[in-house]
């Protein structure tokens, strides 16, 4: 159980938080053909639009509702009418989500009647999905706008197993994987690994580790994603063995997809360290009827190993995090596996799933905070962000970069955390971060009979 | 909230060429297929620079959360302005209305915590949308803690990128400039010290400080630039320029123009990018402050620097000659790039004119002879197009053009604000060409555009 400090001042220095709408974004961005549209001034989308490019080194397919003086005060529902009509007729994409911003929800926009209204007045665009979501940026943070959207695609496009007679075990190797924002591309390619080890087919929903993998295609240029979870499979989810669950912020979602479906589900945190690989993995021997494969057994020991050469870095080390929820419990039960201790756990905005946390302690807020509270109880180590690079220079502490944004740096995106493997490259990149890092050490003494050559010697005190 | 009068005064600028177009560059984007920025984020880009300030964006998480530590600019000292300040401004504050009171309170935290010599308050769409008076609560705060606060009320939806420098320089003119004399000028200086301003020079990569060296050695005394490495001291004592230059951008001309209104400071427009151009405005600063000593060591120090880098460029030139070059910038920068270009015996086939006047074009004409193709559309689609109907070797654009080029396996160089190089002055062309030589010689291209060897087996 964790006590949650509230925020308590009124300027917000160095945010750790991204907004809803690039969480809802993110979401988006993880299915085939699709095209997030930001209903908000056209900013909105201009700096959501470099966030990404900067993060994924990646064009970004990104539009706005493009709102300006007239339309937030007299009203905008014509510009998102507009808006999807443009970007159906101009690309035809699979999915279009319209997410909303502070500005919009403020002035009082209803985009659930607005997305009505464009099916009624357009039917031979039926075959374009069009998804509205509630993401305004004074509320939550990239982990919620993430979970939400994730929810509404299901409510819009995974139909009733009543309706469409869809039958769990119909599909005898297919799991549905629900994954929250916290894994990377690279993790799930590692997690599709781990599955087909297991004779199971992966349906990620949402496959950025097919949209966002930095990949060179043939195409030169496409208005919409290319690769990510392909719409008509979402209608397949209901025939799937089990739906696997990673991330508490996916509870809402996974709930809903279970409701429509009847598909059983399995809901694990993370896959952040052995005891939470174990985890899946035990799953996966259950639900696959299949021993566990010798390779994997042997990236176990692998990890296990690694675990006995970095105790020694790893144990006992005051560690400073910053991050969302999802990933803040990730980390917690990495580091806490290794023997280490958290000495400032921050996080951007307060969940349900908080006060769950195996730690005494946390703070919503802002890397200022991090930076305070890390200075007070003296970390020696800082995890968060590209922003938190100032932070932990500051601290004069080496950093582990994680999460959202990364921008200092090339291919974060792509870095595999998850599995045993994952697991055991974190360590040693941990591990030798510490290393490379002065630390402490015992202050030179020179012994005033020293018999050492003189420019050695102690300057002597006057 | 700004009114629709006071945008359109804004928008109304007599010092710009597109005032009295038909064509705007500043048309209204349409929903679902609009790119480009907002009027906050015009603002934030053009004043965040100045680094001692501390920068407060008054709103909720998206407009600083997903802005902040931007760092194209660099500063030679102070480093304020990297430390991102927001409200956050949460849904209880909005609903209940306690947006204002959170701000005050934010402003005092930062005079306590950072002890700046002003702040900037930006407001964004949702405390204008409610009805914050944010210059009401910024000069309430001045008074009560006696510190510079200035209300920047640069919503995104009053308009685009462009209003919002107008809108930073505005507040500039209104607040801040004119509050401070300078400081004396050296008593032993052997040569005649004139003050001068630079509008619109943003110090990015900490280019400027290629040029800096050399308005220091002919007495140039650069009482600010608005707004790269700049401090709010040296803000306020713009007034007292002799004269000011226009740099390489018009986004800020309204800075220019009320500074002559209101002070009689006569401006030029001139860029620092190429050795042509460096030299002309070395030119029009001795021009137009009429002092014959300052022209005549102009003319020693031009000839002295021009012959230096050209013999520094030489072996470079035969690398890039004849290299073709797709320019794809808007505005005053398409011409401004294309003498640097020329001056290195590069070809330029095509330029973007999204953003240009019927002059900026007349000057691209004479630059490049009548059969130059003009491109307006700036889709990738369009770009690409034209890249391979025309041989190019490069696409010279701004930062979000770089993975429309890339995907389609074209070299690429950054030319606008976000990128991580500085190419202003002469000593800044050294820096160009080794970064145009460094993509178009790359062997990657090679790399990634042949097929794998198994699929030319397939195909024969």
């Amino acid at each position: 159980m964790a006590d949650i400090l509230k925020r308590n001042k009124a300027l917000s220095v160095n945010p750790l938080k991204a907004s809803q709408p690039i969480g809802g974004s993110l979401a988006t961005l993880g299915f085939n053909r699709a095209m997030p549209m930001l209903h908000g001034s056209q900013g909105c989308t201009a700096f959501a639009k470099v966030f990404f490019v900067r993060h994924f080194r990646e064009p970004i397919p990104l539009q706005s509702t493009a709102m300006d003086q007239a339309s937030s005060v007299l009203g905008a529902d014509e510009n998102v009418i507009v808006g999807i009509k443009t970007i159906a007729e101009k690309s035809r994409p699979a999915l279009i989500t319209i997410l909303t911003t502070g500005l919009s929800e403020t002035q009082g926009a209803d985009v659930h009647r607005n997305v009505r209204e464009f099916r009624e007045a357009n039917p031979d665009f039926a075959d374009v999905a069009v998804v509205a979501v509630n993401t305004p940026d004074f509320t939550g943070s990239v982990e919620t706008g993430y979970a939400a959207t994730l929810t509404e695609i299901i409510r819009s496009l995974v139909p009733d197993a009543k309706e469409a007679g869809t039958r769990p075990g119909r599909r005898r190797k297919q799991v549905n994987v629900l994954v929250s924002y916290l894994l990377t591309p690279g993790d799930l390619e590692a997690l599709r690994d781990i599955f087909e080890q297991f004779q199971l087919r992966p349906v990620f929903v949402p496959d950025l580790s097919d949209s966002l993998d930095g990949c060179l295609t043939d195409e030169d240029f496409s208005p919409v994603t290319i690769g990510g979870t392909a719409i008509s499979e979402m209608a397949t989810l209901g025939d799937a063995l089990a739906t696997v669950v990673i991330g508490h912020s996916l509870a809402k979602a996974a709930e809903l997809l279970a409701q429509k479906t009847g598909v059983p589900s399995y809901v694990f945190a993370h896959v952040y360290g052995l005891k939470a690989t174990d985890d899946l993995i035990a799953t996966l021997a259950t639900l696959s009827g299949q021993s566990v494969p010798e390779r994997i057994e042997r990236q176990r020991r692998q990890l296990q190993d690694a675990m006995l050469d970095t105790h020694f870095m790893l144990g006992q080390l005051r560690v400073a995090v910053a991050a969302d929820a999802d990933l803040l419990g990730a980390f917690i039960d990495l580091l806490h596996e290794m023997g280490a201790e958290i000495v400032a756990a921050v996080t951007s905005c307060n969940t349900p799933t908080l006060v769950d946390l195996p730690i005494d302690c946390i703070k919503i807020g802002d890397l200022e905070d991090m930076e305070i509270i890390g200075k007070a109880n003296k970390a020696q180590l800082v995890i968060g962000n590209s922003h938190a690079v100032d932070t932990a220079e500051r601290l004069s502490v080496p950093i582990l970069r994680a999460g959202f944004p990364l921008y200092d740096i090339i291919g974060g995106y792509q870095k595999t955390w998850v599995g045993y493997r994952g697991t055991r490259q974190t360590l040693f990149d941990l591990a030798n971060l510490v290393i490379n890092h002065s630390h402490e050490e015992i202050p030179v003494y020179h012994s005033i009979y020293g018999q050492k050559p003189s420019n050695e010697q102690a300057k002597s005190c006057h | 909230m700004k009114s629709t009068k006071d945008i359109a005064a804004l928008l109304d600028e007599p010092a710009c060429e597109h005032n009295k177009k038909e064509k705007s560059g500043c048309a209204k984007p349409k929903p679902g297929s609009a790119a480009g920025g907002c009027a906050f984020d015009g603002a934030q880009i053009a004043l965040l620079p100045i680094a001692d300030v501390a920068h407060i964006v008054h709103g909720p998480i998206a407009c600083a959360g997903s802005s902040w530590d931007n760092r194209g600019t660099r500063s030679s000292g102070a480093d304020l302005y990297r430390i991102g300040m927001t409200t956050d401004l949460t849904e209880q504050d909005i609903v209940m209305g306690r947006a204002e009171k959170r701000l005050f309170h934010a402003i005092k935290q930062a005079i306590d915590t950072y002890a700046p010599p002003a702040v900037f308050v930006y407001n964004t769409c949702v405390p204008a949308l409610i009805g914050d008076d944010i210059n009401a609560v910024c000069q309430s705060a001045q008074e009560h803690w006696g510190v510079p606060v200035v209300p920047i009320d640069c919503a995104g939806f009053y308009g685009t990128k462009n209003l919002g420098n107008r809108i930073a320089g505005d507040a500039m003119v209104k607040h801040v400039i004119g509050t401070r004399d300078p400081d004396p000028l050296p008593a032993d200086s052997p040569i005649k010290i004139h003050d001068v301003n630079l509008v619109g020079e943003y110090n990015i990569a900490g280019e400027f400080w290629h040029v800096l060296p050399l308005l220091d050695e002919l007495g140039l005394r650069v009482l600010c630039t608005l707004s790269g490495d700049a401090r709010f001291r040296e803000v306020q004592t713009m007034h007292k320029a002799e004269v000011n230059m226009m740099v390489c951008s018009k986004a800020m001309v309204n800075v220019a123009r009320k500074l002559q209104q209101q002070y009689g400071t006569p401006w030029f427009e001139g860029s620092f990018y190429g050795i042509t151009d460096t030299s002309q405005a070395l030119r029009d600063f001795a021009n137009a402050l009429n002092d014959d000593d300052l022209t005549r060591r102009t003319e020693v120090l031009i000839s002295r620097e021009e012959s230096r880098i050209r013999l520094a460029l030489e072996p470079w030139k035969a690398r890039l000659k004849d290299k073709r070059v797709l320019l794809f910038t808007g505005g005053v920068k398409s011409w401004s790039v294309i003498s640097a270009l020329q001056d290195l015996g590069m070809v330029v086939v095509a330029t973007g004119t999204n953003k240009s006047t019927e002059e900026d074009k007349a000057r691209i004409r004479e630059l490049m002879g009548e059969e130059t193709m003009m491109i307006s559309d700036g889709s990738p689609k369009a770009l690409l197009k034209v890249v391979h109907d025309y041989n190019a070797d490069i696409l010279i654009a701004g930062g979000r053009n770089m993975y429309t080029a890339l995907k389609a396996k074209i070299p690429f160089l950054d030319i606008n604000q976000e990128r991580e190089f500085g190419y202003e002055g002469y000593q800044g062309m050294l820096e160009l060409v080794r970064q145009l030589a460094l993509t178009i010689e790359s062997p990657v291209w090679q790399a990634v555009r042949a097929p794998a060897p198994w699929k030319i087996k397939e195909a024969a």
